[in-house]
């Protein structure tokens, strides 16, 4: 397929999934502005800002970091470019670009998405409405995504959009973890006030985790499940394990699809080697932060791994 | 003639029914309005879903506007078809004998039956194109001929579209939609089907690959992007063909052979079905600074290694000043009369003829030479003093760049519009293929003036389609 039709496959795909994660760090801003009496609760946005990567595109549009500024902010500006119209508008455009590459399923689902979105006006959206809103945009990725798996050949257009998922998906987790890593250091353990489980439920949420949490566990939460859950879980689907799982098992079927190897592929082995093969406790012995940091680098990496061996352009 | 002093292609002056109208009007007399409107609500959905749009120079915001869809069909009979027929594959090889003769001998100039000064001096002419032959000496593979209709029996050809016709996806798509929203008419009377076109464009750009190829030709088409008004359709077309859409950064030529940039590497293109206009084809040929095209494309083309569909140059033989020659060409080439008729055309060099004109502006309708879609041109009897005044000073300065014609009493359909359904202006543009053999599908895409009393269908101008059915009697 052509190099430019592979990147428009990986980056529709990788858009979705990021306006689905914009909602979910907004709807858990949402839940933390209804308790904003509780000490700490003020910084919550500006984490979430900082996870979505966005505080300093935020910092240069407004001055305080109210609710209402970041729920616009992230929902309508077109100044923030992950916000989520920017994204739904920039997924469709490549969907356009690349309408024989996809199928009618996956085209209608995006196309109604962005058509319903670009229709909705900013002042409709108040604080009652945004959680069935903010529902709606997830229901909208989950749409979008069950299109694809369920409507498209397994071929190396469906591989380009799984891979532009997980990177997408991966990264943002990380990125969660990251803004917060240091209440989930094992000292952290020791205090386990109430800030902290508010802390520690607003990660769990921000990953769509504080219900299978117990499911898993069976327990209260605990930083170190925590940790373990998000990162190393394979059964978790936001979990970087789980996300690099799906990036490797892709790009072998890629290999199979197209019969070589290519220099991304060394790189995606590299990066489970050394990434994926520690337990928990090694992560913690060298630094949960400077995990998280290498991950994001590495994944990032391989995403430009990824564009320079397929061509896209 | 209906009431209103048009010929209505289904009603009578009397209102009696006209019989390839029969079945649609007795189905028309049984929708309550209210169902109807339902229709025209569902055929939006359809096509909004699907994602065409038409986009409208000169109205930003409109981007992605969709051009209104009519839900009446327009009913062709079988014998007004294969009248039609005949004479649109006459005047296409004729088109396309000139096209071959222009290129290379030039022999109806030296014969004297049509003025160099057409030739040399028209922008459309390609000089690059002179002495190189393409595959089967084919220049126009995809071809567009606009029709209207003034009465029962009389056709007029308004213009020959032999660079890169639009306006196939609506057919298709037209058609599709009819078949969800009226599945009852189609029981009940035989239409004649269109959905084989993209197969055959397909066989078409095969069939004129460059020779001696190993395996089957590879085929792109090739589209300025997502920006250009008739993107839909390029994207459609090259899905509906299982064949790659590009833009111009998705090829190079590298030694004299074209390539796309795919995932693994280079990959060798054929054929190139190109939506871009000749002007932004080769930066290396024609203009310079175009991003729109591939450096080297026509060097390439010229070495016999790709194919480039339609060629550069056609537009010489869609010329509205060259228009008024081709029954010439008809006679010229083939030795036969035309079919099909000219509409009369004024040539405002001439100064007789120029004279007469400014007289009778208000009677006429003045098109630029070089114009399209509907902009720069003047509808006589519906324009103001002033619209009158400016036309004819720009007449008088550049007179060659103008052609004339008499208002046409153009046919009208039933067409459903908010006061109900009302007769409309209506013109049609069947398409033509032309590779190893000629085929011509059977129908073609009818626009209609959707304001009352217009005869301007353009889409940019707010007309609109409606599917069009040639019955198989």
């Amino acid at each position: 397929m052509l190099g430019r039709n592979a990147a428009n496959l990986f980056w529709l795909s990788r858009l979705m999934e990021r306006a689905e994660n914009m909602a979910r760090l907004l709807d858990v801003g949402y839940r933390m502005s209804l308790t904003a009496g509780l000490a700490g609760a003020g910084d919550h946005l500006g984490s979430m800002l900082k996870a979505a990567a966005v505080d300093t595109a935020f910092a240069s549009r407004h001055e305080e970091t109210s609710f209402s500024n970041v729920a616009h902010f992230m929902l309508f500006d077109r100044e923030n470019p992950s916000s989520i119209y920017n994204c739904l508008e920039q997924a469709r455009t490549n969907a356009r670009a690349v309408r024989t590459a996809m199928t009618q399923d996956m085209w209608s689902s995006l196309n109604d998405t962005w058509l319903e979105y670009a229709r909705t006006h900013p002042n409709t959206i108040t604080a009652n409405r945004l959680p069935a809103f903010l529902g709606w945009i997830k229901k909208s990725a989950h749409e979008f995504r069950g299109a694809l798996l369920s409507t498209h050949l397994r071929n190396d257009g469906y591989c380009f959009a799984q891979l532009g998922n997980f990177i997408e998906r991966g990264e943002n987790t990380a990125r969660i973890l990251d803004v917060k890593y240091y209440v989930l250091l094992p000292r952290s353990e020791l205090v386990g006030s109430d800030v902290d489980i508010h802390q520690w439920a607003m990660i769990l949420r921000a990953a769509s985790a504080h219900r299978s949490y117990r499911h898993v566990y069976h327990d209260r939460y605990r930083a170190f499940n925590i940790a373990e859950f998000l990162i190393l879980k394979r059964e978790m689907p936001r979990s970087l394990s789980f996300c690099y799982d799906w990036i490797a098992s892709t790009m072998v079927q890629l290999t199979a699809f197209y019969g070589r190897r290519e220099a991304c592929h060394d790189e995606c082995d590299q990066m489970g080697q050394d990434l994926f093969t520690q337990s928990m406790e090694d992560i913690f012995r060298l630094g949960l932060h400077e995990f998280l940091s290498e991950y994001i680098a590495r994944n990032n990496a391989l995403s430009s791994a990824i564009a320079e061996s397929y061509n896209f352009h | 003639m209906g009431d209103n002093g048009y010929f209505d292609e289904m009603t009578e002056a009397d209102g009696s029914v006209r019989q390839p109208y029969q079945i649609v009007s007795q189905w028309l007399n049984s929708q309550p309005s209210r169902s109807l409107k339902e229709l025209a609500r569902d055929a939006e959905i359809i096509f909004r879903r699907l994602g065409i749009t038409f986009a409208v120079y000169g109205d930003q915001d409109a981007d992605e506007r969709l051009i209104p869809f009519d839900v009446i069909p327009r009913i062709i009979s079988g014998d007004e078809w294969r009248r039609l027929e005949r004479g649109i594959i006459q005047r296409v090889r004729a088109l396309s004998a000139f096209l071959n003769d222009i290129y290379n001998r030039q022999e109806i100039v030296r014969a004297g039956r049509l003025p160099k000064r057409l030739v040399v001096n028209n922008n459309a002419y390609c000089p690059q194109m002179m002495g190189f032959t393409p595959p089967r000496g084919i220049y126009s593979h995809i071809i567009g001929i606009d029709i209207v209709r003034t009465g029962p029996d009389q056709f007029f050809v308004l213009e020959d579209n032999v660079r890169t016709p639009s306006g196939v996806s609506y057919m298709l798509e037209n058609r599709e939609a009819m078949l969800h929203l009226a599945p009852d008419l189609f029981a009940q009377l035989r239409v004649r089907p269109v959905e084989d076109y993209p197969e055959q464009l397909r066989q078409t750009l095969q069939s004129v690959a460059p020779p001696n190829l190993d395996g089957a030709p590879k085929i792109a088409v090739l589209t300025p992007g997502i920006h250009n008004s008739a993107y839909f359709e390029h994207s459609f077309l090259a899905d509906q063909m299982g064949v790659e859409l590009c833009e111009g950064q998705d090829l190079y030529v590298d030694d004299g052979c074209a390539y796309m940039r795919t995932t693994l590497g280079a990959e060798r293109v054929d054929v190139i079905y190109r939506r871009v206009g000749d002007d932004h084809l080769d930066p290396l040929t024609f203009i310079p600074d175009s991003l729109l095209g591939v450096p080297g494309i026509f060097d390439a083309y010229r070495a016999g290694n790709v194919t480039i569909v339609n060629a550069p140059g056609t537009g010489i033989a869609d010329d509205k000043a060259v228009y008024n020659y081709v029954p010439e060409f008809i006679e010229f080439y083939l030795g036969e009369r035309p079919l099909l008729s000219n509409v009369p055309t004024y040539d405002c060099a001439n100064e007789d003829e120029c004279a007469y004109v400014l007289e009778h502006l208000e009677e006429l309708v003045v098109k630029e030479v070089h114009g399209a879609g509907g902009y720069g041109m003047m509808v006589g009897p519906t324009s103001t003093k002033k619209e009158r005044g400016e036309f004819a000073k720009r007449i008088k300065a550049r007179p060659s760049n103008y052609i004339v014609q008499p208002t046409l009493s153009l046919s009208t359909c039933p067409t459903f519009v908010k006061s109900g359904i009302a007769p409309r202006h209506v013109d049609l543009r069947p398409f033509v293929l032309m590779g190893e053999q000629i085929r011509i599908t059977p129908g073609g895409l009818t626009r209609v003036a959707l304001k009352q009393g217009s005869l301007v269908v353009n889409s940019s101008q707010g007309g609109g389609t409606k599917d069009t059915w040639v019955l198989e009697d």
